[in-house]
Order: structure tokens, then C-alpha cells, then sequence
């Protein structure tokens, strides 16, 4: 059971994921994620903290949008994401190429 | 002990291989970290399988037994599709698979990275997978 829920705050998108991503559903993510670009979306804060699960088919759809964010310098910043979730980001090194912050009061700060 | 399940080839299946793994794993002595990882793992090789070899063929099967004894834990994933041979893939960079804005490639990371060992055989059109983890105290 995945649902991702978007909303426009004023400096910034928030994106909520409550559930498990895995190959059957990770294209609502990628979804989500080309919505926000095409609609001009400059900081993009994405909630993690009801992420339960997340395979490579969700972590890929992050990783495929790294490049195009960073050319058109839109700020990608994930969140309170728990820590057996986090460890999977670990493992594949996604922590250096995304800003991963344990609440959102931090990611907001920096 | 040993367990067994059998899921066919979509991907809607996958959210039961979780639920059979975390019941099976909660039974075993592993952190929460492991039985989480280990989950991962043993999915990420089936979801290779039902869309790689089997083209999401609902009809299809895939087979998994997970078999422990006191020094290690064996997945055995066995199928009939098109050979898929994790041992033939090379780890790919992460930059280049950022670059190239591939979405796959991830989880043959994942797998290795989290298994320590992995075997392949394929037998008169039978494939194997067995994904070994051993206990460390």
C-alpha cells in the first residue's frame, strides 16, 4: 500500500509517502516527482517518516532525477526517513548525493 | 527449519513475498536491521525475475525456500524463466547510473552488498538462486 500526497507550502513542495515502494508502484513516485518539475517546483522537501520499505525501483526514480535537478537547481531534500529505511540509502551511497535530514525543522534550516 | 513459498509472476506479488519474509525472519534471531535488509535482498532478486525473465507472465511461478541451520540462513529462489545469472553483472557505478539516469542496476548492488554469498545454477531449463547469509555472533 503506497500514497504519496503533495502539498505547496510557500517556499517549497512537500511530498508525503506513507506505505512500501516497490516495482509495482514505484511509477507514482516518478509521477509525483515530473509533477513537481513541471509545475516549477524550486525546493522539494519529501516526508519520510511513514516510508515503511523502499527497493531500488523507488530509490532509482530519486537517483533519476539528480542530474536534471541539480541543472535546474531545484533542491531535493528528504526527511525523517526511519532508520532501517535509511540504512538502505546508506548501503547504495544515496546519503552523499542526497540531503537527508532527520527532522524536518532541519531540512528547512539548512 | 524450513519454509517455502510460491508467488506468480507480477508484480503486485511482491508485497506478499514481504509479508511471508517478515514472518518468516521475525522467528529467527536477526536485528531488525537484518530481517529488513534480508527482505530487500531476496526481493530484489525476485522482482528481477518476474520482470526480466518473465515479462510480469501472471501465469508464471517463481519458487522460494528459505532454509536455516544454526550458522546460516539460505534463500533458494528457483524458476523457470529465461536464466538471470546475478554473478554475470558487474556492480555498476553509482555516478555512471546517476548519469545515464538508469533506474536499474540498484538492486544488483543491493543483493551483493547485503548477501555474502550468492550461487547460480541452471538445469534443464531450471534456474536456482540461492542467496546465503551467515550469522555472526
Amino acid at each position: 500500500m503506497l500514497t504519496i500526497e503533495t502539498l505547496k507550502e510557500e517556499n517549497y513542495d512537500l511530498l508525503i509517502i506513507k506505505g512500501e515502494i516497490d516495482a509495482s508502484n514505484s511509477v507514482l513516485l516518478d509521477e509525483k516527482m515530473q509533477e513537481m518539475k513541471n509545475t516549477g517546483s524550486k525546493s522539494i522537501l519529501v516526508d519520510g517518516n511513514g516510508l515503511e520499505y523502499i527497493s531500488s525501483a523507488g530509490l532509482g526514480v530519486f537517483m533519476s532525477y539528480l542530474e536534471d535537478f541539480q541543472e535546474e537547481e531545484i533542491s531535493l531534500k528528504i526527511f525523517a526517513l526511519s532508520p532501517r529505511v535509511f540504512e538502505v540509502f546508506k548501503i547504495l551511497g544515496l546519503d552523499q548525493l542526497i540531503d537527508i535530514y532527520e527532522t524536518k525543522e532541519a531540512a528547512l534550516e539548512a | 527449519m524450513n519454509y517455502q513459498l510460491k508467488i506468480y509472476c507480477k508484480t503486485t506479488a511482491l508485497a506478499d513475498l514481504r509479508s511471508f519474509l517478515q514472518a518468516t525472519l521475525r522467528e529467527l534471531k536477526l536485528s531488525d536491521k537484518d530481517q529488513h535488509q534480508l527482505t530487500l535482498a531476496v526481493e530484489e532478486v525476485c522482482a528481477n525475475l518476474i520482470i526480466h525473465s518473465h515479462q510480469c507472465n501472471g501465469s508464471d511461478q517463481i519458487k522460494l525456500e528459505v532454509k536455516e541451520s544454526p550458522e546460516k540462513i539460505i534463500f533458494e529462489i528457483t524458476d523457470k524463466g529465461k536464466a538471470f545469472n546475478l554473478l554475470d553483472y558487474e556492480v555498476p557505478d553509482l555516478k555512471k547510473v546517476v548519469s545515464e539516469k538508469r533506474k536499474g542496476g540498484l538492486g544488483i548492488i543491493l543483493v551483493k552488498t547485503i548477501m555474502d554469498e550468492i550461487e547460480f545454477e541452471s538445469d534443464k531449463g531450471q534456474n536456482t538462486c540461492r542467496l546465503i547469509k551467515w550469522f555472526r555472533s
